[in-house]
């Protein structure tokens, strides 16, 4: 099934549209936002088909991008794999791919999408080193196993498909968020202290765990489990050998086959789902999911563990078919993208922005300090569309971002034995 | 003089019946044997991580079998898969036959006003006015670990744990299946039974027959092509399923459709149409198998 939706955010009918884009020209009239085009380019319809998992398209983000820049942005939602396959059959039904890291060595030697010039982005050395140079800003170095991005971020030229060593003008992904993945507990069904990965094959949990069923991240998971319980020592989780395959799949598929997963996932709200009804008590899980379920009223806890995390990050790049003036709205798109609002959105649903000063000028003190130093919360905290997520005087879960990505362990990897991966994780699926 | 004739009329039929066959061939050709088509060739064509390169290479299906040989006399994966996706198969068609025969028999025999016919099968319809993802998600509150049927069981005392079966099992999506499909059974079926002429069965019971004689001997038999073709509905739609499955089973249980929906994930699209391939052909021998039973043309 691909679930496939194609949504207009801003402006649904031609009346709105024509109202908001008097608005628009008005407000460039008088504040002089928009300066070098002529009235008649700006008045012209700027849309963007804009391809992405349901993570970074919030509808609030595409009003703002309309309010501001007068480009529309028509989201077309898939999950993860769909994407992809999008992006291989289908180059010409987007403009602008919102993807992850991982996948760029799917997507690169397929010609299908377009490196971006690093120097037309205004904020591009104020990208986060968590990206150029995988360390923290001050200065920590950060787990590298796996498709870690500060590997496949430059190419060696616009029509390369050669990651480059060194940086160069032609990036892959323009960086826009990342975070730090762990797993989700219930603890008030669990009603003890959980401190390890160990803990999802602990057959205390029997029928009552998941794993999430995307094989470049769930692999990951399961490879830090296994490292967790002490049976291997991975040289890189992130490129197994096909022996180190074989054995993780064997104990993956020995403890499905004693009842251990209640079920696997592969979006976002079958995730919600799964935690929310208790059918599952600790499972892999991503930061806002963790945050839905709470904002139901249900304890969750996106839990830290020893062994660190499994880290994740996403950017743009545009379509191949994207050209002329569409490529000046795409940079247009990504430099307001960077500014600073969509930024803050992101932190306050608990991700981290590429860029952290614009965004930390988008959010109020105590967000800033609750999201990003760890600290007790001043006031309560809200989400981006205004729930109230946590009351005042709670700690964010792991803390600081010093905390959270210093402890990064592996990224959501591609390896090279990728195929043998694929086959021998479906039958861990199908056992 | 007249031969000339009579030559130029049949040729002016045989022209006119092309033209009210050609259309719907002309579709057939362009939307099911053409794809059909480059879904066998491109079944034959090798593959890499992110794309299909067309040369002629049998990996699809050599992958698709991996282990058969070495873990003999042991099942392996794809041949565990059939098995299963062939017990859910068997397991549904014949539940959906028993309730689908039940229910058309009741609607044609029981329900003597056509009104009430037509109302009453109206009323069977109306679960396809959601979609089948929500008729399916819908069994989900239902059947939990702290859903209805678990929390009436234990307040009554019947148990003291929460089934954990009811749900993400085998149990469920056999449910699940044979609630959306035992529809498709009972169309056929009442259609075949409303065209039984009343007086064979007066005069079945005028020869002495009972009740359960007359269902047999008499309903039945006349019944059958009604009953293929549910059967046929029921068979490959259940052989190709891969939503049900996956949703009602958690993404845990295997079917022939998950592997090739797997495979598409996985973009080896070679591979994925090696397993269509390969589910095709299972599921038009079990289709042939029923049709040797009943020649439908000759009993429509």
């Amino acid at each position: 099934m691909s679930e496939t939706t194609t949504t207009l955010s801003a402006g649904l009918s031609r009346r709105s549209l024509l109202k908001g884009a008097a608005g628009v020209a008005g407000l460039a009239a008088g504040s002089g936002v928009i300066t070098g085009f002529p009235y008649i380019k700006a008045s012209e319809e700027k849309v963007l088909r804009y391809l992405g998992t349901a993570v970074n398209e919030g509808d609030a983000i595409s009003k703002k991008c309309f309010e501001d820049t007068g480009i529309k942005i028509q989201y077309i939602t898939a999950t993860t794999d769909d994407v992809t396959k999008r992006v291989m059959t289908q180059p010409n039904s987007f403009d602008v791919l919102d993807t992850e890291y991982f996948s760029l060595k799917k997507l690169v030697p397929s010609n299908n999408i377009l490196p971006l010039d690093a120097k037309k982005i205004k904020e591009f050395d104020n990208i986060t080193p968590v990206f150029t140079k995988g360390e923290l800003p001050n200065g920590k170095k950060i787990g590298n196993q796996g498709t870690a991005p500060w590997k496949v971020l430059y190419l060696e030229g616009p029509d390369s498909d050669v990651f480059a060593t060194s940086p160069t003008e032609w990036v892959t992904l323009i960086p826009t968020v990342y975070n730090a993945d762990t797993l989700g507990i219930r603890p008030d069904l669990i009603k003890r202290p959980i401190s390890s990965w160990a803990e999802l094959l602990n057959p205390e949990f029997k029928g009552k765990a998941s794993i999430l069923n995307i094989p470049s991240i769930g692999i990951m998971d399961a490879a830090m489990v296994i490292e967790a319980t002490g049976q291997y020592k991975y040289p890189d989780k992130g490129n197994m050998t096909k022996a180190e395959i074989d054995l993780t799949m064997k104990i993956m598929t020995e403890a499905k086959k004693a009842g251990q997963f209640r079920a696997f996932w592969k979006d976002f709200n079958e995730s919600v789902n799964l935690m929310s009804s208790g059918e599952t008590v600790i499972q892999s899980m991503w930061s806002p999911a963790v945050t839905k379920v709470r904002s139901m009223g249900i304890p969750c806890v996106f839990q830290p563990l020893k062994e660190g995390y499994r880290s994740w990050a996403s950017g743009f790049c545009m379509s191949k078919g994207v050209k002329g003036q569409k490529q000046e709205w795409a940079y247009e798109f990504i430099n307001w993208f960077l500014s600073g609002f969509a930024g803050g959105y992101l932190n306050r649903q608990g991700y981290y922005s590429a860029v952290l000063s614009t965004a930390k000028a988008n959010m109020e003190p105590y967000e800033w300090a609750y999201w990003m130093e760890g600290k007790p919360a001043e006031k309560d905290i809200k989400g981006p569309d205004g729930t109230l997520l946590e009351k005042a005087g709670a700690v964010r879960d792991g803390g600081s971002y010093e905390d959270r990505m210093g402890n990064v362990a592996c990224w959501n990897s591609i390896m090279d034995e990728n195929d043998y991966m694929v086959r021998k994780w479906n039958e861990f699926i199908a056992a | 003089m007249k031969a000339a004739a009579m030559q130029e009329n049949s040729a002016r039929s045989s022209f006119i019946a092309w033209l009210q066959a050609g259309p719907l061939a002309l579709v057939f050709l362009a939307f099911f044997v053409l794809p059909l088509l480059f879904v066998v060739i491109v079944s034959f064509w090798d593959y890499n991580d992110y794309q299909m390169l067309p040369m002629l290479s049998g990996r699809g299906y050599t992958d698709s079998f991996e282990g058969c040989l070495a873990e003999l006399p042991g099942l392996c994966t794809i041949a565990k898969t059939y098995l299963q996706t062939l017990k859910f198969c068997a397991i549904v068609w014949a539940a959906t036959l028993v309730i689908g025969f039940t229910v058309a028999y009741f609607l044609a025999f029981e329900v003597k006003s056509k009104e009430w016919q037509i109302i009453l099968s109206l009323i069977c319809t109306i679960p396809f006015w959601t979609s089948n993802v929500i008729r399916m998600i819908a069994w989900i509150p239902l059947l939990g670990r702290n859903g209805l049927v678990n929390s009436f069981l234990q307040a009554i005392g019947a148990i003291n744990e929460p089934l954990d079966w009811l749900l993400y099992s085998q149990f469920s999506v056999i449910l699940a299946l044979i609630h959306l499909f035992t529809f498709f059974m009972v169309v056929p079926i009442f259609n075949s039974m409303i065209r039984i002429d009343r007086s064979l069965i007066e005069a079945a019971y005028d020869a002495g027959a009972s009740g359960w004689q007359t269902l047999w001997n008499v309903i039945v038999p006349l019944c059958k092509p009604g009953i293929v073709i549910g059967s046929i509905f029921v068979i490959t739609i259940v052989m190709g399923d891969f939503v049900t499955v996956g949703v009602m089973g958690g993404q845990q249980i295997a079917s022939a459709g998950k592997i090739i929906q797997t495979r598409l994930d996985a973009l080896q699209f070679p591979a994925a149409a090696a397993n269509a391939v390969i589910l095709l052909g299972v599921t038009f021998l079990i289709i042939a198998a029923l049709t040797k039973l009943v020649d439908i043309r000759k009993e429509l």
